[in-house]
């Protein structure tokens, strides 16, 4: 009787056992992917004739374009399993510098420091250049007010905390006909150090470098005013006030009801897009003296030219020229060669809204990802 | 708690002698019950280990990794360590009366009929994931919240908790404190709910006896007989109030910084949901710097656990 409960206990008990080891197996097994990526070279798969599982991470901005890459790309080779942890830019960099990680996604390009390290890992110069471009959006929330016009001077004034009412002269200078209350304005920024934040403070520096005085950075400046933790965060905390404004990326408002202002370029004022983000890119400057595989932009944010949107995310994709083993490389190869193709950015731009690569920048990215492996 | 427990058990066994040796299920039983409590005293110093030996250069880090916060780890950690337990201290004030109220109502003055399916309800509070917590305080509540403290800010802003801007969100340290509050309620509730309901019947009658009324006799019978189990619930609440993570980091607008005014946009960062927040960060030398702080939070809740129990310990021998 006694005996008899207790092995009712016991047994499910021991399966609890034998299913958390299991786990952990497995969970191990997770960590040495990368080391397993060649396993399966020899049985070719059915879909594509690539195979092997490819560890990457990094960036989580390009979080949910990664998801729509992996999805399209393991249709054309299901023998191919390619992880994404989307661990933050810095993480992402340092672990691929260690080899964990086979290629890395970042906001930010890779510092000279880096791309020596970088090199050092590779055995070869590495490979970089930006594959997600994102429109950051001012929006805003305000009663009654469904359009604004902004520049960078006025941006920054509101989130530095110098203009402190929805009515003050500069705002009602730039939009004569809206109806501004008085209400105070609530400048939302980031809790978390983030991408997002790194670009917007680098639009405020280069375009109203007199208010904006600190240099770019992925975290606040300041540890005073209302932050909130991540996009959705963000959003969040700008819909749940009246007279609240945040930066935000442009997939994070789509599908809210918050206003979205246009930001002043030349003469005229420019609603964020994804055209108007490429045009931005394509106005920016490659940084010099970096290797020839490294494509890393210097972004303008000045333009006068109204067909572009300053206030945009380059995120970057880190790989090296070749791999311990050819499988490693033909993989990374394919990948790379998928998400800067039309249908990987169609698809980046279907899921994440970011703007697809312009043609230029993406004809130099093939002729990079074609000396991966060679 | 159960490294107290444990040798205890293990000596019951010895005494209880011969006749329970032979048995499989006692021999089983007094097995598994000394692994579970070695188990935890593993777990417990190597979460500690861990914390140490991973954040040890998080404690003399560069000074640009603590910027704009502060200028040194000490600082920083100095700052978070306010906001948390400024965060934990309004919670309980808060919930404690409100939990201990609760358990009476339920143990001395509610009817049967009310009483069960109260009880249970409020034990349904305690399964609710913080996240969730999290998701309605930021969403609903802080909005929700938010006239209240546009009113608290006009008219008692004279007192120094209510004053400065009025935060246009409703993200607050006040509006963190009351969603935490309702977080520790189920759980102080329910402890003291079971030691009031534990007091003899023969005192609680005696006193009734006496001419005492209701609550003179919860005052003189169930208080004293229940206050080391009142401790220990408020306790466990304290606990999930100093480490509460996604619901603090999802409520409160914060960085880390010291400051009393609980309704401005301004707010302290409590150190779990500082590393909730962080852990992700560009520059991954903050990660050490992160972990150090866990390991402050993890010190500090045993200092606080340790004084508690210190307190519990010498009041019961004043009470014998």
């Amino acid at each position: 009787m006694n005996t008899s409960t207790l092995r009712r206990a016991i047994v499910p008990g021991v399966a609890a056992l034998a299913l958390a080891a299991s786990l952990a197996a497995c969970g191990s097994s997770d960590d040495s992917a990368d080391s397993a990526a060649s396993d399966g070279s020899s049985g070719a798969a059915a879909g594509g004739s690539l195979s092997g599982t490819v560890a990457g991470g990094g960036s989580s901005a390009q979080e949910k374009a990664q998801e729509s890459w992996r999805a399209g790309f393991g249709q054309a080779n299901s023998g191919v399993t390619m992880t994404y942890d989307s661990v933050g830019s810095g993480t992402g960099r340092s672990n691929f510098i260690s080899g964990a990680y086979k290629y890395a996604g970042s906001d930010s390009a890779m510092t000279s420091d880096e791309i020596t390290q970088a090199t050092k890992a590779c055995g070869g110069d590495p490979v970089e250049f930006p594959v997600f471009i994102s429109p950051i959006d001012v929006a805003f929330n305000l009663k009654g007010v469904s359009s604004l016009n902004l520049d960078a001077k006025t941006v920054a004034q509101i989130f530095k905390g110098d203009i402190k009412t929805w009515d003050d002269p500069a705002i009602k200078a730039l939009n004569p006909d809206a109806k501004l209350p008085s209400t105070a304005i609530s400048p939302v920024h980031r809790s978390d150090s983030s991408g997002t934040t790194d670009n917007f403070t680098d639009y405020l520096h280069q375009a109203a470098p007199s208010v904006w005085t600190s240099d770019h950075s992925s975290d606040w400046p300041t540890t005073s005013g209302e932050s909130a933790e991540g996009t959705s965060g963000v959003v969040g905390a700008v819909q749940g006030g009246n007279g609240t404004i945040g930066y935000i990326d442009d997939s994070g408002v789509e599908g809210t009801k918050l206003g979205v202002a246009k930001i002043k370029v030349g003469d005229s004022f420019v609603a964020p897009s994804a055209d108007g983000a490429a045009a931005g890119l394509a106005a920016s400057q490659l940084v010099s003296g970096t290797p020839a595989t490294v494509m890393e932009y210097k972004i303008n944010r000045t333009s006068t030219d109204p067909s572009t949107y300053p206030v945009f995310m380059a995120s970057y994709e880190i790989a090296c020229q070749s791999y311990g083993d050819a499988n490693t490389g033909a993989v990374v190869k394919a990948f790379l060669t998928y998400i800067t193709s039309a249908d990987g950015q169609k698809a980046a731009a279907a899921n994440a809204y970011s703007a697809p690569l312009p043609t230029d920048v993406a004809s130099k990215e093939a002729a990079i990802i074609a000396k991966i492996g060679s | 708690m159960s490294i107290t427990t444990k040798p205890e058990s293990a000596e019951r066994q010895d005494v209880a002698g011969p006749p329970a040796v032979g048995r499989l299920g006692d021999r089983l039983f007094s097995a598994s019950a000394l692994t579970a409590g070695v188990i935890i005293m593993v777990t417990l110093g190597a979460v500690f280990v861990f914390l140490a030996v991973e954040g040890i250069d998080g404690f003399h880090a560069d000074r640009s990794v603590f910027e704009p916060a502060a200028g040194n780890f000490w600082a920083y950690a100095g700052k978070l360590l306010f906001g948390t337990t400024l965060a934990a201290v309004l919670a309980m004030i808060i919930a404690v009366p409100f939990a201990i109220g609760l358990a009476l109502f339920i143990s001395h003055y509610a009817p049967r009929r009310l009483a069960v399916p109260v009880a249970y309800l409020i034990d349904l509070l305690a399964a609710v994931p913080s996240v969730v917590y999290g998701l309605w305080g930021a969403r609903t509540l802080a909005s929700a919240a938010q006239p209240i403290q546009t009113w608290l800010g006009e008219h008692l802003g004279w007192f120094p908790l209510f004053s400065g801007q009025v935060s246009a969100t409703g993200r607050t340290m006040l509006v963190a404190a009351v969603v935490l509050a309702i977080m520790i309620v189920p759980i102080t509730t329910a402890i003291c709910r079971e030691v009031f309901q534990q007091t003899p019947r023969l005192l609680e009658e005696a006193a009734l006896g006496l001419g005492a009324t209701r609550w003179e006799m919860i005052r003189m019978a169930v208080f004293p007989h229940a206050r080391s189990g009142m401790v220990a619930g408020v306790m466990l609440g304290l606990g999930r109030a100093l480490g509460e993570t996604m619901a603090v980091a999802m409520v409160l607008s914060a960085s880390p910084l010291v400051t009393l005014k609980v309704l401005t946009s301004d707010n302290p960062a409590t150190i779990a949901s500082n590393i909730a927040a962080n852990y992700n960060s560009e520059d991954n030398r903050i990660q050490t710097v992160l972990i150090a702080t866990g390991l402050v939070l993890f010190v500090f809740t045993f200092l606080v656990n340790f004084a508690a129990r210190l307190i519990v310990a010498r009041a019961e021998r004043k009470l014998a």
